[in-house]
């Protein structure tokens, strides 16, 4: 099922592989703070041409756990690409060196790159805004480790859904559990694009579209939050009038479900208020510490150490 | 008087019939025959057509299309049919067909799609969404192009 699979798309995951990857991340959490040596032995790269703090350090503590080393990169000035070499001769390097890679990089469909040029496995730790899988399925996991279920939800996902690659991440991976409701909010210039739209249309996912996060926040089950990037906006006044719409506060939660879950796969800048993260609602912490449990299972998966 | 419009038969080489009317410029375009190739070709368009409506027509004397120009065909002229003559004969007819993959005919327009990096080894793919209007999605960024994008390559 994991085995030597490379993890390119949250979209080449069944609900039957997704069950299978959170049984053992839940075993996992008994040692995410201790040191197994299932992995002895075995390498991971980090090929991060672009740069991650949270992806980057959840995955060498997750290896490092399991008892395996880590090499790799973070900076492509300190990289062979900085003196000219092409993505697909790094990784072939890299493949010679180690038993997984894991790549981040600025361009879309990369992973999917390295992955035909590797014959190690090759996990997508983010490609342009399309794809970023693993978060996709931390942000699940956590959904189901604090509601005790995933299908039948109200959800929506807020912020930009045209450039972050997290919201439309999990914008599929959601879509596998049957949303009773689903609500994509944004602002026009950053709706989810067509081709994610298709794909709830072609898995018979209805949604809908909505412009102000205080219309719906009575109805939902989960609130997973995305930072707005100023520099989306042609005009900054533009950005300053709609910002509010998309900002969860105190205030706005006196409506919310009693059991209403607020997650963002981080960094958040301004679009949680700083009060909302001592309230019950805020899992997004507990959701950035799941990271290394998931990745744990999904290395120890993928290597064969368990199955 | 006939309301046909008559042009003469080829000896040899290739007869692009039931091109979708008003697209046989866009045809000869992604052919790349801009007519400085010293090819001789004749041109019909708007004619009656009892499959289409209205149609149009080219030949092309002295060259045979390979199998990759018959797909670039198929992307604008998803009706066409193709007729490879020879000695005045039709030696073998065909329509044309869009593969389910689209592989290195066309290139993704999204500019931060890795196909797009000169130096890499990679062939751009697309996945056919739909033939009439043609959509794709492109295999490595997921990006769709549709036909007016297919043309702005060619142009």
């Amino acid at each position: 099922m994991f085995y030597n699979r490379d993890v390119l798309s949250i979209i080449d995951f069944s609900v039957d592989d997704l069950k299978k990857l959170f049984e053992v991340s839940l075993e996992m959490e008994k040692y995410s703070r201790s040191k197994l040596s299932i992995l002895d032995g075995k390498v991971l790269s980090l090929a991060f041409f672009e740069p991650s703090t949270r992806t980057r350090l959840s995955f060498e503590t997750a290896m490092k756990r399991l008892g395996g080393q880590v090499i790799g990169f973070h900076e492509p000035a300190e990289a062979a690409i900085a003196k000219g070499e092409n993505l697909a001769d790094t990784i072939r390097m890299l493949d010679n060196y180690s038993d997984v890679i894991v790549i981040r990089h600025k361009l879309e469909g990369a992973a999917k790159l390295a992955a035909e040029v590797a014959s190690a496995p090759v996990i997508n730790g983010g490609d342009g805004s399309q794809h970023h899988p693993t978060q996709a399925m931390i942000d699940l996991y956590t959904i189901w480790r604090e509601l005790g279920k995933l299908e039948g939800l109200n959800v929506g996902v807020i912020g930009d859904l045209k450039y972050g690659r997290a919201a439309a991440s999990f914008i599929y991976a959601i879509s596998k559990y049957k949303p009773k409701k689903l609500f994509l909010i944004s602002p026009p210039l950053l709706k989810a694009r067509v081709e994610v739209k298709d794909y709830l249309r072609h898995v018979n996912v209805t949604y809908e579209e909505v412009e102000n996060l205080a219309d719906v926040i009575s109805e939902l089950d989960v609130a997973y939050m995305t930072r707005i990037q100023k520099e989306r906006f042609p005009d900054i006044s533009e950005y300053e009038k709609v910002k509010g719409s998309y900002r969860i506060d105190v205030s706005m939660l006196s409506n919310a479900k009693e059991d209403l879950i607020i997650l963002h796969p981080l960094p958040k800048v301004d679009e949680i208020d700083l009060k909302v993260d001592e309230t019950k609602y805020a899992k997004y912490f507990k959701q950035a510490a799941y990271g290394i449990p998931v990745r744990m299972a999904l290395l120890a998966l993928i290597l064969g150490a368990v199955s | 008087m006939s309301k046909e419009l008559v042009v003469r038969k080829i000896e040899s080489g290739t007869v692009i019939d039931h091109i979708p009317a008003g697209q046989a410029l866009n045809v000869l375009k992604i052919l790349g025959i801009k007519g400085s190739e010293g090819y001789r070709v004749a041109i019909v368009m708007n004619v009656d057509s009892k499959k289409l409506g209205m149609k149009d027509i080219v030949k092309v004397e002295g060259k045979e299309l390979s199998v990759d120009e018959v797909n670039k065909i198929a992307l604008i002229a998803p009706t066409a049919t193709i007729n490879i003559i020879r000695g005045y004969q039709v030696v073998k007819k065909e329509k044309v067909e869009l593969p389910s993959e689209i592989i290195n005919i066309v290139k993704c327009t999204n500019p931060n799609c890795i196909t797009n990096q000169p130096r890499e080894p990679i062939t751009p793919r697309f996945k056919l969404i739909a033939d009439n209007p043609l959509l794709m999605q492109c295999e490595y960024c997921g990006r769709y192009i549709t036909r007016e994008d297919v043309l702005a390559q060619f142009a």
